[in-house]
C-alpha cells in the first residue's frame, strides 16, 4: 500500500519535473553555475599557503556543490509540496492515499530522482573540465552514498515545514536555514584554513564531517567517514520525525 | 465642445470593432447610444465582448475600426477629455492592498488634479457615501470583497464624472452587497450620472437597467428596454398541476381557450401559453374552477432576459459563459498582453 | 500639462512607492540580511586569500565590503519590477491610466521606492562593514561617496526590473531575472580580484562584466583611497545602466499603457 502511493506520488512529481523546463533545466544549471563559478573563479585559492588538498581545487569545490545540489534538491521538493497545498492537490493525496506516509516517501522518491539527473550532467561536467579523482569506485559510491543521505534529510526537512506552512510563503523558512547551514562550513578552503568565529562555527557544524569525508572519497584519502555517516543517517532520521510532525498537522488542518 | 454640448452626449457607438492578433474579433461592429442620466446595461455570457467594449470605451484600448463619443468627445483623438469626463470600475477591484482605503482617494483625487484643500473634503464624503468611513484606514488587504468593490466605486467617483462605466460590479458578491451596490447605481442614475453597466446576471439587467443591449460573440444581437425584449419574445406562460394526477388531461382541455398548448409537465400538469397575457390569469382560475378540477399548484412563468437571448441566439445565457469560459479568458489575456 | 501636474504626480506616486517599501518587510528584510550573512561568511571562509601575493588589502573583510551593494542592487530589480508587475496584474495600472498621468511621472515615482531602499541598504552595509572592522580609507567623504554611488546603482538596477515588468506584465518573469543577475554578479571579480583570476575563460568573462567596475569603484573608497578614474567608469556605468533602463522601460510602458 505505502509502495503504490509512494510510486504514484513520486511518478507525478517525476512526470512534472521531466516535461517542464521551468522546473528542470533550473535544477541542472544553477548547480552548473556554482560549480563553474566557484572551481573556476576560485581556482587561485589553491595557491594560499597551506591549502594542499592533493586532487585539486576543482575537485575540493565538486563535493561541495555536489553536496548542495543534494541540499537544495530536497528544498525544492519541499516547494513543490507547498504548492500542491496551495492548489488543493496535496488534499486530492490526503483523500485517496490508503497510506498517507506513502505521500511523503513519494515526494521523497522523487526528489532522488531529480537528484540522480543533476548529479550525472553535473559529474559529465566536472570530468570533462579535467576534475581529478583519487578515489576508487567504493570511495565515490560512498561520496554519492553522503550525497543520498543529504537529499533525503534535505526532503524530509523541507516536507515538515510544508505540510505545516501548506504555503509557498514557507519557502524561505526552508531555503534559509539550509543555506546557513551549507555555508557555515569550509566551502571554500579546508576547516584548517579557518579562523576566527567561523572557525569555531564550522567545527560543530555537521555539513563540515559530511564536506570532510567527501573530499576525503574523491581524493582517495577517505577521512571521518563514522562521523559522516552517523550524521548523514540521523539527520533523515530526525527530520522523519519532523516530516511526519508535518503530516499530522496537514491532516488535523483538513 | 461646449459644456451643454457635454452634458447633452451621452454615449455614441458606430460600427465598434476589436480584433487581436491571431484571434478573435472580440467586438464585431456594435452600434449603440447612451442618453445622458441612462443607465445601459449590456448583458452577455463570458467571452461576448462585454470587457473589450469597456476598455474602448474608456479608451484603454483602441479599436481596430469604428467610432464611438463619450460625452461628447472622440474616444481615439480625444482620449484625455474623455478620461476626464469619465469614471471607470473595471472587472479588477484593481486596488493596492498596502494602501489604506483613505490613502486610496488621495491618490486618485491627487492625480485627477483636484486642489489640495477639497481633496481631503471629497475623499471623507464618497468613503461615508459607500459605506466605509469606519474602515479608511484600514490597510485594502483586509477589506471584504463587497468592502472593495465599494471603494472601487468610490475612487471611480472621485472626480464627479458625468459617465460611468461599471464593468460586472457585482461578481463575486453576496446578496446584501449586491443589492447595497445596487441601491447606489440607481442613486447615481437619479443624479445625472450616466452608467454604462456590463453584467452576466439576468436580475441586475432587469432590475437596474433602463435600456439592455445584449451582446454575444461580439455582436449586439438584441436592444431594448427589459419590457419591450421580453413582450416582443414571449407570452407568459401559465401551468396547472392538478391534486389527482388523473386529471391531467381535463387540466389541459380547460387551458386549450386560452392559446398554444405547451405540453405536459414534469410535476404532472399542464401548461398553456397566454396569448393575452398575464391579465389572463383570472380567466385560466375561473375556467379551472368551473370544470370542478381540484388544483395542487398553479404557476406563471414570465419570460425573462435568458428566454430573450434564447430566441435571439439558440442558447440559454445562463450557462453560455460555463462554455465560452476559455473563450472570455483568451480575450482578457489577448486584452492585458 | 503644466509644472506643478507633473510633479504632483510625481510626488504622489513617489509617497505611494515608498509606502508600500516600507510596509513589506518581506522586501526589506532579506536584502539588508542576506547580503550581510554573506559578507559574514565569505569574509571568514576566504579570509586566507589574502595571503595570495597580489592581494590589495589584507582586510578580506574590507575587500569584501563592495559586495552587498552590489547584491541590493539585485533586490532592487527584483522589488521594483514585482512591485509594478503586481500593479499590472491586479489592474491597478488601469485605474492609473484613467487618471492624467503622464508615463514619465510614473517610472519615476515608482523609482523612489528604490530610492529609499538603496538609502537604507547602504547605510546599513556600511556601518555594519565599519563595526565589524572593515577599513574606509577615505574616510567620511568616501562613506557619503559610497551611499551615493550604492543609491545611484540601486535605482539604475531598478529601472530593469520596471523594464521587465512592463514588457510581461508578469511578477513570475521578474522573479525569473533574479538568476541571470546572480550569474552577472558572480562571474565577477566578486571574490577575487581580476588580477588573481587563474582561469582563462573566467578572467575574460569578468574583465567584460560592468559588474567587476562597479565593485572596483567601491573597492577604490575603501581600500585605495581617491581614484577619480574608478569613480568615474563606476558612476558612468551607473548612469547608463540607468539611461538604458529608463530608455527601454518608457517604451515598454507605451505599449502597456496603450491609451488613445
Amino acid at each position: 500500500m505505502t509502495r503504490d502511493v509512494a510510486r504514484a506520488v513520486a511518478w507525478r512529481s517525476i512526470h512534472n519535473f521531466l516535461s517542464n523546463p521551468a522546473f528542470m533545466v533550473p535544477a541542472i544549471v544553477f548547480p552548473l553555475f556554482f560549480f563553474v563559478a566557484f572551481a573556476g573563479g576560485l581556482s587561485a585559492i589553491a595557491n594560499t599557503p597551506g591549502f594542499d588538498f592533493p586532487s585539486g581545487y576543482t575537485a575540493f569545490q565538486f563535493v561541495f556543490v555536489l553536496l548542495q545540489s543534494a541540499a537544495f534538491g530536497g528544498v525544492f521538493t519541499g516547494f513543490a509540496i507547498a504548492r500542491d497545498f496551495e492548489i488543493g492537490f496535496a488534499n486530492r493525496y490526503l483523500l485517496a492515499a490508503q497510506s498517507r506516509g506513502g505521500i511523503v516517501v513519494g515526494y521523497a522518491l522523487a526528489a532522488l530522482t531529480r537528484a540522480f539527473v543533476t548529479w550525472t550532467v553535473l559529474t559529465v561536467v566536472a570530468l570533462v573540465a579535467g576534475m581529478e579523482v583519487g578515489g576508487a569506485g567504493v570511495e565515490l559510491f560512498g561520496l554519492y552514498g553522503l550525497a543520498v543521505l543529504v537529499n533525503v534529510a534535505a526532503t524530509l526537512w523541507a516536507a515538515g515545514v510544508a505540510m505545516r506552512v501548506r504555503s509557498i510563503q514557507g519557502g524561505p523558512l526552508m531555503q534559509f536555514p539550509t543555506f546557513l547551514i551549507l555555508f557555515l562550513a569550509p566551502v571554500y578552503v579546508p576547516l584548517s584554513l579557518l579562523s576566527g568565529w567561523i572557525h569555531a562555527v564550522a567545527s560543530v557544524n555537521p555539513v563540515t564531517a559530511l564536506l570532510e569525508a567527501g573530499r576525503g572519497f574523491i581524493s582517495g584519502d577517505p577521512t571521518q567517514v563514522a562521523l559522516a555517516f552517523a550524521v548523514a543517517v540521523v539527520l533523515p532520521v530526525l527530520f522523519a520525525l519532523w516530516a511526519r510532525g508535518g503530516l499530522k498537522r496537514a491532516e488535523a488542518a483538513g | 465642445m461646449s459644456a451643454n454640448a457635454e452634458e447633452r452626449a451621452g454615449i455614441e457607438v458606430e460600427g465598434l470593432v476589436r480584433e487581436f492578433k491571431n484571434g478573435p474579433r472580440a467586438v464585431d461592429g456594435i452600434d449603440l447610444r447612451v442618453a445622458p442620466g441612462e443607465i445601459y446595461g449590456f448583458l452577455g455570457p463570458n467571452g461576448a465582448g462585454k470587457s473589450t467594449t469597456v476598455l474602448m470605451l474608456t479608451t484603454l484600448l483602441p479599436p481596430t475600426s469604428g467610432t464611438a463619443r463619450v460625452a461628447g468627445f472622440d474616444i481615439v483623438r480625444e482620449g484625455g477629455r474623455v478620461r476626464g469626463a469619465i469614471g471607470a470600475a473595471l472587472q479588477e477591484a484593481a486596488l493596492d492592498p498596502l494602501l489604506t482605503g483613505r490613502e486610496h482617494m488621495r491618490l486618485q483625487t491627487a492625480l485627477h488634479g483636484l486642489p489640495k484643500a477639497e481633496r481631503t473634503e471629497r475623499s471623507a464624503e464618497l468613503l461615508a457615501r459607500v459605506g466605509l468611513s469606519e474602515a479608511a484606514n484600514r490597510r485594502v488587504g483586509e477589506y471584504s470583497g463587497g468592502m472593495k468593490r465599494r471603494l472601487d466605486l468610490a475612487l471611480a467617483l472621485a472626480h464627479r464624472p458625468s459617465i460611468l462605466f461599471l464593468d460586472e460590479p457585482t461578481t463575486g458578491l453576496d446578496i446584501q452587497s449586491r443589492s447595497a451596490l445596487w441601491d447606489e447605481v440607481a442613486g447615481l442614475a437619479k443624479e445625472g450620472v450616466t452608467v454604462f453597466l456590463t453584467t452576466q446576471y439576468l436580475e441586475e439587467a432587469d432590475a437596474l437597467a433602463d435600456r439592455v443591449g445584449i451582446i454575444d460573440h461580439g455582436k449586439i444581437v438584441a436592444e431594448g428596454t427589459p419590457a419591450e425584449l421580453k413582450a416582443e419574445i414571449g407570452r407568459p406562460t401559465v401551468e396547472a398541476v392538478p391534486r389527482d394526477p388523473g386529471d391531467q388531461e381535463r387540466v389541459a382541455q380547460a387551458l386549450r381557450p386560452f392559446g398554444e398548448q405547451c405540453g405536459a409537465t414534469h410535476r404532472g400538469g399542464a401548461s398553456v401559453l397566454l396569448e393575452g397575457g398575464e391579465s389572463q390569469l383570472a380567466d385560466v382560475v375561473r375556467a379551472l374552477d368551473a370544470e370542478g378540477i381540484a388544483i395542487e399548484q398553479l404557476q406563471l412563468h414570465a419570460p425573462s432576459l435568458d428566454d430573450v437571448f434564447l430566441a435571439k441566439t439558440g442558447r440559454s445565457l445562463e450557462g453560455a459563459g460555463e462554455d465560452e469560459g476559455e473563450a472570455g479568458s483568451e480575450e482578457m489575456e489577448a486584452v492585458q498582453a | 500639462m503644466n509644472k506643478s501636474a507633473l510633479s504632483i504626480q510625481v510626488g504622489q506616486l513617489a509617497r505611494r512607492s515608498v509606502r508600500r517599501t516600507l510596509r513589506q518587510p518581506a522586501q526589506i528584510v532579506p536584502a539588508l540580511i542576506f547580503p550581510l550573512f554573506l559578507l559574514a561568511v565569505n569574509s571568514g571562509g576566504l579570509k586566507s586569500a589574502t595571503n595570495l601575493p597580489g592581494f590589495p588589502t589584507d582586510s578580506y573583510l574590507t575587500f569584501a565590503l563592495a559586495v552587498p551593494f552590489m547584491q541590493g542592487a539585485l533586490f532592487s530589480v527584483m522589488n521594483a519590477g514585482t512591485d509594478l508587475a503586481r500593479d499590472i496584474e491586479t489592474g491597478f495600472l488601469n485605474r492609473l491610466a484613467l487618471t492624467p498621468l503622464r508615463g514619465a511621472a510614473l517610472l519615476s515615482g515608482l523609482l523612489a521606492g528604490a530610492f529609499v531602499l538603496g538609502l537604507i541598504q547602504a547605510g546599513t552595509y556600511l556601518i555594519v562593514g565599519l563595526v565589524a572592522g572593515a577599513e574606509l580609507v577615505t574616510g567620511f567623504p568616501g562613506a557619503l561617496a559610497i551611499i551615493a554611488l550604492s543609491v545611484s546603482i540601486t535605482v539604475a538596477f531598478g529601472t530593469l526590473g520596471l523594464f521587465v515588468a512592463l514588457r510581461t506584465g508578469s511578477g513570475e518573469a521578474v522573479q525569473s531575472l533574479f538568476p541571470v543577475f546572480f550569474v552577472f554578479l558572480f562571474i565577477s571579480s566578486m571574490a577575487l580580484p581580476l588580477d588573481l583570476l587563474e582561469t582563462d575563460w573566467f578572467h575574460a568573462l569578468a574583465s567584460a562584466n560592468p559588474v567587476s567596475y562597479l565593485l572596483g569603484a567601491f573597492r577604490s573608497l575603501l581600500i585605495e583611497g581617491w581614484d577619480l578614474g574608478a569613480l568615474a567608469l563606476g558612476f558612468g556605468i551607473a548612469a547608463t545602466i540607468l539611461a538604458l533602463g529608463m530608455f527601454a522601460a518608457s517604451a515598454a510602458l507605451k505599449t502597456r499603457l496603450v491609451r488613445t
